[in-house]
């Protein structure tokens, strides 16, 4: 069963289902205005102090702002539905459904769902990077939008691999939803660049919820502060994670004892 | 009146009793919640330092023992979600609370009361954490420290009244998450959540004096950390009691109209 086709099948019945809710496009376009709103406010609350923060221009942090709701729409379209439906089915015991299945199980319970909605936020925070990069007026070349791109993939796979990992929890403890909000809580703190954190706070975001990957390392690549050392750990630690992901996975998996479903 | 009395005595032991059952829970709950204050505090700290020391008046120390109480007003302020009036409503759970001889709002308020003192109980390990990294400058009177007291437990009865009346809306309208989330953006903007209200500009003061929102937040806060007078600490445990009653009386009011709209299907 070839993988690609499968994540593309689900994501087109899941499209289908969304498109009958038309109304939830605006009402999600509303929230994200919200959101954007408090964001800019915090931002302008900032920079009427200061007209930098810790070497980050005003215009810098709004494209880290951009990148963060972007892989905010990222996660909760993609990520977050399918890692909560494998939570309860955990729960429930009716993951025995996705096992008995003849594709591969992980590659299943990661593409059952999809929020198309939810990609509102993907939208918007590409409109709040577009404008952050024309105000930066930085010379972007081909070179560095090959790597902010390649830095995004990475970010989001290395949020997954975490995602699966914490959610595989579940097969030895069955209630995590408490660490959903935990992840929640760190992710939140990924608005604003890693480096301005003091060193615990800095290490955790950066290897155990690897929110410096997915935002702080992306908006490094176009505003030239990115170095190759950073774009190979990037690319290092996602192979790490995704071994480390799929490891966790296999081993969860054996403790699953299925309930009465 | 003894009646209302033993049911709250009753249902908080029964809520301080099943809570402490999920301390794991509970605690994976809060630590993810200080994120936020740390995320405030760390960007302010910074901007403090680049400014020379302090700014409107606040060091990196005074900061840090603002967002540090924040941290235990934010579980305060933990109430009956209007989530949860929306679910309740929707999902016609509505009709077994309207069977029971006193207001529904009792058993939100008993509940989430008794939940407090597990909570309260949870914090001090953290409190003292966050102490050790972020090294707060701390100064109270007796008089401050009691006022604090009161001032938790009118912001948690000020929150119930709001969040409770804003899930009501639910009565009328199922699409409700956007309302909500104006609702939280305000609030986070006016009540001193996101930074104290005196780094806010003039205007966004003055209109924050004539709402609620300060009172759960900011004034809580402040009583402890900063330097108010005893009149004007007074003054504000009376404006939290002014939006108490305004709270009820609206609640009340609502309640009245909006149950005649309420037609269940289950529960």
């Amino acid at each position: 069963m070839n993988p690609f086709k499968l994540a593309w099948t689900y994501f087109r019945i899941g499209v289908l289902n969304e498109l009958q809710y038309r109304v939830n496009f605006f009402i999600q376009l509303l929230q994200s205005a919200i959101a954007v709103a408090t964001g800019l406010i915090g931002l302008s609350l900032v920079f009427g102090q200061v007209d930098n923060l810790a070497g980050w221009t005003r215009s810098e942090l709004l494209a880290v702002m951009g990148v963060h709701i972007l892989m905010g729409g990222v996660i909760r379209s993609a990520i977050q539905p399918n890692m909560e439906r494998l939570m309860n089915d955990v729960l429930n015991g009716t993951l025995d459904f996705a096992l008995t299945k003849p594709a591969d199980a992980q590659t299943l319970v990661s593409v059952r769902e999809f929020r198309f909605w939810q990609l509102t936020d993907v939208l918007v925070g590409l409109v709040i990077l577009i404008v952050a990069v024309i105000q930066i007026q930085s010379k972007m070349g081909g070179l560095q939008i090959v790597a902010f791109i390649a830095a995004l993939i990475m970010g989001a796979i290395m949020l997954y691999c975490v995602w699966l990992m914490v959610t595989s929890i579940a097969f030895w403890v069955i209630r995590v939803n408490e660490i959903v909000n935990l992840f929640e809580g760190l992710y939140a703190a990924g608005r604003w660049p890693v480096s301005i954190y003091p060193d615990w706070l800095r290490t955790g975001m950066t290897f155990l919820v690897p929110v410096a990957f997915a935002v702080t390392v992306p908006v490094e690549a176009i505003t030239n502060r990115l170095t190759a050392e950073s774009m190979l750990l990037a690319f290092g630690l996602t192979i790490l994670f995704l071994l480390l992901a799929r490891g966790v996975w296999l081993l969860g998996l054996r403790s699953y004892s299925g309930a009465s479903a | 009146m003894r009646r209302y009395i033993d049911y709250y005595l009753t249902s908080m032991k029964v809520a301080i009793l099943s809570q402490i059952q999920y301390r794991v829970a509970n605690y994976f709950y809060m630590i993810g919640m200080i994120t936020e204050p740390v995320i405030y505090l760390v960007v302010w700290s910074t901007i403090a330092e680049q400014q020379g020391g302090s700014v409107g008046g606040y060091t990196p120390g005074t900061f840090a023992a603002y967002y540090i109480v924040w941290t235990l007003v934010r579980n305060m302020n933990i109430v009956f979600t209007p989530f949860g009036w929306e679910w309740r409503i929707r999902e016609g759970m509505l009709s077994a609370e309207l069977l029971r001889p006193m207001h529904p709002i009792h058993s939100d308020i008993a509940n989430f009361a008794g939940w407090k003192f597990v909570v309260i109980l949870l914090w001090l390990p953290l409190a003292v954490f966050l102490t050790w990294v972020f090294k707060p400058t701390f100064d109270f009177s007796w008089l401050e420290a009691v006022v604090f007291f009161i001032a938790i437990w009118g912001a948690y009865l000020i929150r119930t009244m709001l969040l409770s009346l804003l899930g009501m809306l639910t009565f009328w309208t199922t699409r409700v998450s956007a309302i909500f989330e104006l609702y939280f953006g305000l609030e986070l903007i006016l009540s001193g959540r996101l930074v104290p209200m005196t780094l806010m500009p003039p205007w966004v003061q003055n209109l924050s004096n004539h709402l609620p929102f300060k009172w759960t937040f900011y004034f809580p806060i402040e009583a402890l950390v900063g330097s108010m007078t005893p009149p004007e600490l007074w003054t504000g445990v009376g404006m939290q009691m002014l939006w108490i009653v305004i709270g009820a009386s609206l609640l009340n009011l609502v309640w009245r109209v909006a149950i005649r709209q309420f037609s269940a299907v289950g529960g």
